[in-house]
């Protein structure tokens, strides 16, 4: 693997950002207005529930931790869907650029971007409505690292589903987070859910991280095992979504896919 | 006009495309092709619509898997080696235009990164002063003349200095003043470097200017090969365009000649 060409993927995204200051503002808009939202329907719940309980941490964290990883994995898609938009597909893959230096280079586009997301969140949450990140202590690194892990697990299945029912299919993709929510237990614990749901929710490495991320903000233990199987999990789940993404990209080339959508959508 | 020598220890063929063939279906769009591209050479490769030359350039540029058959750049096996392989092509197709969001100097880094260009700042320089486009370095791709967009393609095409170059079609976009310059540009640039071309073009006097020898496929076969000057008459033909329109109208009756 040359890391310059995953660099080349990361500094078309900068030219694009550069050239186009419109695109700077997805980057932080969406989490901003949701974080003061939350902040405000937070900050009401503590003023109408019982005293002792601090909806902030609880709920605002959920939702930054949320967006987080919203933002990542549509960095990977939004790189990825570039070349869609500009017809680049024949000019990127007839180039040396290997599977492995392309995604790579996606990925590292959606950390830098995503980045800018999470520092905006942080900066509204922390200023503005008091959440302090040392109620997590440093189990917010293992926190953020299953998201951004699934995220981009995530991202990478979109990018292969677009690849393998075309350009159209990029409107099935921006969904995913949505739809993945409910399972993922953000809001409330894994228990609220029935049965089916919660084996479902079980699958998924967000719902370890939400039901731990509760339990610390209630002063209890998160289990060391739960967690280390969240990452492993996580972990499980970049595999298969390398092992998918290689898989469509063999049947594309293999058919004839990537032509013809250049071909597509010129038309 | 006779060519320099080539430098030693080199594969002889650039390209080498052996039992190439692909089905879509019941549709047999490449049966068995086989034809190599020497250094400093230019191979037009010449058919109508469908004939299959955009499938066989897609397969050369691996962004197509043929069902048998191989194929070798620079003596590299595509298929085991395909970014080794395609280190060494490049192209330009009418099809392909380089990102419109991008300006041509963004586009040719981006480019030159890929392909792993040596000195890019130079190299870009020198390109965008050969293809005549120091007024648009800086201007997005996508406002370009469709000839100016086919400018920065071949810039783009020609940055790693490649041993094979693919053109599919690369003049149809431009004016005759234009487009002679860049056969020129081209042709000095196979000559003085050990390089091949394969160029597909419907612009028959544009073949027989730049191109040491044709392919004529037809149903996805070659039915002809050979110089493009000394052709039409071995088959009977006045000129190159009576040929090409012999192949697409009457392929049977020069199959059986």
């Amino acid at each position: 693997m040359r890391p310059s060409r995953a660099a080349a993927i990361v500094l078309r995204q900068f030219y694009l950002v550069r050239g186009s200051p419109v695109r700077i503002m997805p980057m932080f808009a969406w989490v901003a207005i949701d974080i003061v939202l939350w902040g405000f329907i937070t900050r009401y719940l503590n003023s109408v529930a019982s005293a002792g309980f601090n909806f902030i941490p609880a709920m605002l964290g959920a939702v930054l931790m949320w967006d987080f990883l919203v933002r990542v994995m549509h960095g990977v898609t939004t790189a990825f869907f570039e070349d869609v938009w500009s017809r680049n597909f024949l000019n990127v893959f007839a180039s040396p650029l290997s599977i492995s230096e392309y995604v790579a280079g996606l990925v590292v586009s959606s950390i830098a971007t995503s980045t800018v997301g999470l520092l905006v969140m942080l900066a509204l949450a922390t200023l503005w409505f008091g959440l302090s990140f040392f109620v997590y202590g440093l189990l917010l690194v293992p926190f953020l690292l299953v998201l951004f892990l699934f995220a981009v697990s995530l991202g990478i299945i979109g990018c292969g589903l677009v690849l393998r029912y075309g350009p159209a299919a990029e409107w099935l993709i921006w969904p995913i987070p949505a739809l993945l929510s409910p399972f993922a237990c953000v809001f409330y614990p894994l228990s609220a859910l029935p049965q089916w749901m919660q084996a479902i929710a079980h699958a998924l490495p967000p719902s370890y991280v939400f039901e731990a991320m509760r339990k610390v903000v209630a002063g209890g233990a998160v289990s060391a095992g739960a967690l280390l199987a969240s990452i492993a999990l996580a972990l499980v789940y970049i595999l298969i979504a390398g092992w998918f993404f290689t898989r469509i990209y063999k049947h594309a080339v293999r058919t004839g896919l990537i032509a013809r959508y250049s071909a597509e959508s010129l038309s | 006009m006779k060519n320099p020598p080539l430098p030693p220890g080199l594969p002889a063929d650039v390209l080498s495309v052996a039992n190439l063939r692909k089905q879509y279906g019941e549709t047999v769009a490449v049966d068995g092709v086989s034809f190599v591209v020497g250094r400093k050479e230019i191979v037009g490769l010449l058919g109508p619509n469908g004939a299959g030359k955009t499938t066989t350039i897609n397969m050369i540029l691996g962004v197509l898997e043929p069902d048998s058959g191989s194929i070798r750049i620079d003596g590299i096996d595509l298929r085991s080696h395909r970014s080794e392989a395609l280190q060494r092509t490049n192209f330009a197709a009418v099809y392909s235009p380089l990102p419109g969001n991008l300006t041509v100097v963004e586009n040719l880094r981006f480019f030159g990164l890929i392909y792993g260009v040596a000195k890019l700042r130079e190299r870009i320089d020198t390109l965008i002063h050969e293809f005549d486009l120091e007024k648009f370095r800086d201007v997005k791709c996508g406002v370009l003349s469709s000839g100016e967009q086919t400018r920065a393609c071949l810039a783009k095409a020609m940055l790693n200095r490649p041993d094979l170059l693919l053109l599919d079609e690369p003049t149809a976009s431009l004016d005759p003043s234009v487009a002679r310059d860049l056969r020129a540009v081209i042709r000095q640039s196979t000559l003085k470097t050990s390089s091949g071309v394969l160029w597909t073009s419907h612009n028959m006097n544009e073949v027989e200017e730049v191109c040491d020898r044709v392919l004529f496929l037809s149903h996805g076969k070659i039915l002809l090969a050979g110089d493009p000057r000394q052709l039409p008459r071995e088959h009977g033909k006045e000129t190159l365009e009576e040929l090409f329109i012999a192949v697409a109208r009457e392929p049977l009756s020069l199959e059986r000649a």
